[in-house]
C-alpha cells in the first residue's frame, strides 16, 4: 500500500469524509438518546462534576493570569499614546470576543475531554460496553451521551467564569500594578462590550466549542481499539483533533459573526 | 434450513464464515449446543473461541452463515431486536466487564433496575440474594477495582444471573485463576447448570475442570469445530485433538523436542 | 448510581456560578438592557449613512435615548432609517438628526437634536431636517480642494 502514495491519499480522504459521516451519525445517536426516555439525570450530575467542577481550578486560574498578562501587554503599548484609560476596552474585548472561550475550549479538551475518551476507550478495552450491550442496555444511552452533554452545557459556564476571572485580573494588574484609574478601566470595558455583538457571540462559540469537544471526545473513545495503545491514541487523537477543530471553527464563526 | 438436529439444540451454527483481513477465523463452522447441558469450547489462544461466544450474544457478526437462537437466524436482526433476545441471555466475561464507576452492588442491580419495575428494597434483596449465591455476601458496597480476580469474576457471574437467563455465556472462566478459585467458580457454574436448567456455553483452555464439568465439547481447530461427548473425543483419532488433550502429559515433551540449550547458555560463554 | 448529596451540592454550586458569570457579563459588562420595541418610532431619511449599522445608537445630548431599528434604500435611492426612541421624550417637529462619529474614525451614531416648537412628533413621524454621515475621503478631498493643494 506504501508504494502507491497516490491511491493512498485518496484512501486516506475517503477515510476522513467516512468519518464526518459516522461522526455525524453518532450525534444524531447522542441526540436521539437523550430526548428519548430513560433521562440519565444521574450520570450527568457525576459527568458534570468531572468535567465542570474539576476543570474549575485550572480554567480560573488560567482566566486570571490571562488578564493579566493582557493588561501588562497593552499597558506598554497603549501608554505610548497616553491611552491607558483604553486598557478595559483592550482586555474586555480580546477576553470576550476571542481569548475566553478559545483558550477554555482548549483547556477543557486539554482536562475533560481526554479524560472522557479514554474512560470510553477503556470501557471498550475492558468490555464494558459490551457487557452493557449484553444487558440489553445502549452504552450509547448510558456511558455518551452525559458525557457529550455534560462537555456542552459546562462550557458556558466555564468560559463565563474564565472571562470573570480575567477581566479581574486584567483589573488587578491595570489599577494595582500599573496604577491605571480603575473607574476608567470599567468604564472603557462597558463602554466598549456590547451584548449582541460580543456577549451572544462569545457564548455562541463557547456552546459550539463544548458541543464539538464532547461530540469528539466520546466518539473517539468509543470506536478506539480495544488495547491499551488504543486507549492512548483516543486520548491524543481527541485532544489533537478536537483543538483543531476549536480553532478551525472559530475561524468560521468570527467570519460568520462579522468581525 | 432442513438440519435434523436443529430443533434439538438451542443453538446451532451453521455454515459460519468470519474473515479478519488475511486471516480466515472460522471457515464455514457449523456446530450446536444442546438445551439444559454444559458445552465446553476448547481450542488453542486465538482459535475464536471468544468470537463464538460473542456471535451467539450478537455483539459480533459473522460475514455469511446462520446462527439460530431458538428457531430464529439473529445474524439478521437489528440491535433492537437483539436487546429483546438478550433478556434471556447472560454473559460472563472473561474480565467481568463490571462497571469501573459503580460499586459491586450497584453493578449487580444494573439490570433489574433497568428491566423491572421491581421496588429499591426488592432489587436490595434479589442483590444480596445473588451475591450470597456467589459468596460475597460482604462485598456489595466494594468498587471492582477493589475486588481481586476471582471476586470480581463471581460478582460479575451474579450479575450474569441475575435477571433468571436460559443461557448463560462464560468467556474464559479459569484464566489467571489459581486452582482454588478455579474450582470454586467450576463448582457455582454446575450448581446453575442443575438447580436452574441453564444452557451453559463456555470457553476454556483449562483442561482438567473442561473434562469435568462439560456435557459436550466442542473442538475449534482450523475454523472449524469438532464437537462430541467428552467420552467420544478422547477416543478420537483425530491428531489435532490427541495433540490439544495430550499436551499437559508428557508425551508431548517427547515429540516436540525443542532444543533449549541456546536459552540455558548465559552470555559471554562460549 | 448511588446518591452522593455532596457531590450534587458541588454541582449545584457550580452550576449557579457559572450562570452568575454569564449573567454579570450580559448584563453589567454587556450593558443588556430590555431592547424590544419601546413602540415609538421615528423615520429619518439620509443622502449618505456612512457605516452606520441596526443597533447604532441614538442620542440626545450624548445621552443614548434609543436605537436605529433597520436601514433601507427608499423609492428614490436615499437612505432610510427606522429609530426606536423612548417614548416619553416629547420631541417637536423641528428636530433635527445628525450621524456623527465617535472620534475621528469610530462607530456611527445618530445625534437628534430638539427644536424649540410646540407641536409634537409622532410615532411613525419622519424627521425634517438630517445630515448626512461625513466621509473622511470626502473631507480630506475638500481641504485638499480649498487649500488649492491640487497641481495646477
Amino acid at each position: 500500500m506504501r508504494a502507491k502514495p497516490i491511491e493512498n491519499l485518496g484512501f486516506q480522504t475517503l477515510m476522513v469524509i467516512e468519518h464526518f459521516g459516522r461522526i455525524a451519525q453518532f450525534g444524531v445517536r447522542i441526540v436521539a438518546c437523550l430526548v428519548t426516555r430513560p433521562y440519565r439525570f444521574r450520570r450527568l450530575m457525576a459527568d458534570v462534576f468531572d468535567a465542570g467542577v474539576l476543570s474549575l481550578p485550572v480554567v480560573c486560574l488560567s482566566g486570571a493570569v490571562v488578564g493579566g498578562t493582557l493588561s501588562l501587554l497593552g499597558y506598554t503599548t497603549l501608554v505610548r499614546f497616553g491611552a491607558e484609560e483604553a486598557l478595559g476596552t483592550l482586555v474586555g474585548l480580546s477576553v470576550i470576543r476571542e481569548l475566553g472561550p478559545v483558550l477554555t475550549a482548549l483547556l477543557v479538551t486539554g482536562r475533560a475531554g481526554s479524560a472522557i475518551a479514554a474512560e470510553i476507550a477503556t470501557m471498550v478495552t475492558t468490555e464494558q460496553l459490551d457487557g452493557l450491550r449484553m444487558m440489553s442496555i445502549d452504552p450509547i444511552d448510558f456511558v455518551v451521551s452525559p458525557k457529550a452533554l455534560a462537555l456542552l452545557l459546562v462550557m458556558p459556564l466555564l468560559v463565563g467564569l474564565f472571562i470573570v476571572f480575567s477581566l479581574m485580573g486584567g483589573y488587578g494588574v491595570a489599577v494595582g500594578l500599573l496604577g491605571v484609574d480603575g473607574g476608567s478601566f470599567t468604564s472603557s470595558l462597558k463602554g466598549a462590550v456590547e451584548f449582541w455583538d460580543d456577549v451572544v457571540g462569545s457564548f455562541s462559540k463557547a456552546i459550539t466549542f463544548g458541543g464539538l469537544t464532547g461530540l469528539i471526545a466520546t466518539y473517539r473513545g468509543y470506536i478506539s481499539e480495544p488495547t491499551a495503545a488504543g486507549v492512548s491514541a483516543a486520548t491524543t487523537s481527541t485532544v489533537v483533533i478536537a483543538s483543531v477543530s476549536i480553532l478551525v471553527f472559530d475561524f468560521f464563526l468570527n467570519g460568520f459573526w462579522g468581525v | 434450513m432442513s438440519k435434523p438436529t436443529a430443533q434439538e439444540f438451542r443453538i446451532a451454527f451453521d455454515g459460519v464464515d468470519l474473515r479478519r483481513g488475511e486471516r480466515c477465523i472460522f471457515d464455514g463452522l457449523s456446530c450446536g449446543f444442546p438445551r439444559g447441558r454444559i458445552s465446553v469450547v476448547l481450542g488453542a489462544s486465538g482459535a475464536g473461541k471468544s468470537t463464538l461466544i460473542r456471535m451467539i450474544g450478537g455483539l459480533q457478526k459473522p460475514d455469511s452463515g446462520s446462527i439460530r437462537l431458538a428457531g430464529q437466524d439473529i445474524t439478521a436482526f437489528s440491535e433492537r431486536e437483539l436487546f429483546k433476545i438478550r433478556d434471556r441471555i447472560g454473559m460472563l466475561f472473561q474480565g467481568g466487564a463490571l462497571l469501573d464507576s459503580m460499586t459491586v452492588a450497584e453493578n449487580v442491580a444494573l439490570p433489574l433496575c433497568e428491566h423491572t419495575r421491581l421496588s429499591d428494597a426488592d432489587i436490595q434483596a434479589e442483590v444480596n440474594r445473588r451475591l450470597v449465591a456467589v459468596g460475597l455476601a460482604e462485598t456489595g458496597h466494594l468498587y471492582p477495582r477493589e475486588l481481586s480476580g476471582g471476586m470480581s469474576r463471581r460478582a460479575a457471574l451474579a450479575r450474569a444471573i441475575v435477571m433468571d437467563p436460559e443461557i448463560l455465556l462464560v468467556d474464559e472462566p479459569f484464566s489467571g485463576l489459581d486452582p482454588i478459585n478455579v474450582r470454586r467458580i467450576e463448582m457455582l457454574l454446575v450448581d446453575l447448570n442443575q438447580h436452574l436448567d441453564l444452557t451453559l456455553i463456555v470457553t476454556s483452555h483449562h483442561m482438567a475442570s473442561s473434562l469435568r464439568m462439560a456435557d459436550r465439547l466442542i473442538f475449534m481447530v482450523d475454523g472449524i469445530a469438532i464437537a462430541g461427548s467428552p467420552a467420544d473425543l478422547l477416543k478420537s483419532e483425530d491428531e489435532r485433538i490427541v495433540e490439544f488433550l495430550n499436551a499437559e502429559s508428557d508425551r508431548f515433551a517427547e515429540r516436540h523436542e525443542l532444543d533449549v540449550t541456546p536459552l540455558l547458555r548465559r552470555r559471554g560463554d562460549a | 448510581m448511588q446518591r452522593s448529596p455532596v457531590r450534587d451540592l458541588i454541582v449545584g454550586l457550580f452550576v449557579l456560578l457559572g450562570l452568575a458569570s454569564i449573567g454579570y457579563l450580559s448584563i453589567e459588562v454587556g450593558g443588556l438592557y430590555y431592547s424590544g420595541p419601546s413602540g415609538f418610532k421615528l423615520i429619518a431619511t439620509f443622502d449618505e449613512v456612512g457605516d452606520l449599522k441596526p443597533r447604532a445608537a441614538v442620542v440626545i445630548a450624548g445621552v443614548k435615548v434609543g436605537q436605529v431599528v433597520s436601514i433601507e434604500l427608499d423609492e428614490i435611492l436615499r437612505a432610510r432609517c427606522e429609530l426606536d426612541i423612548d417614548p416619553g421624550l416629547g420631541l417637536d417637529v423641528e428636530t433635527s438628526a445628525a450621524i456623527m462619529t465617535v472620534g475621528l474614525l469610530g462607530e456611527k451614531f445618530v445625534a437628534l437634536e430638539p427644536g424649540g416648537l410646540d407641536q409634537m412628533l409622532k410615532s411613525g413621524d419622519e424627521i425634517g431636517r438630517t445630515v448626512s454621515a461625513l466621509s473622511i475621503e470626502k473631507l480630506v478631498g475638500k481641504i485638499v480642494n480649498d487649500t488649492g493643494l491640487e497641481e495646477d
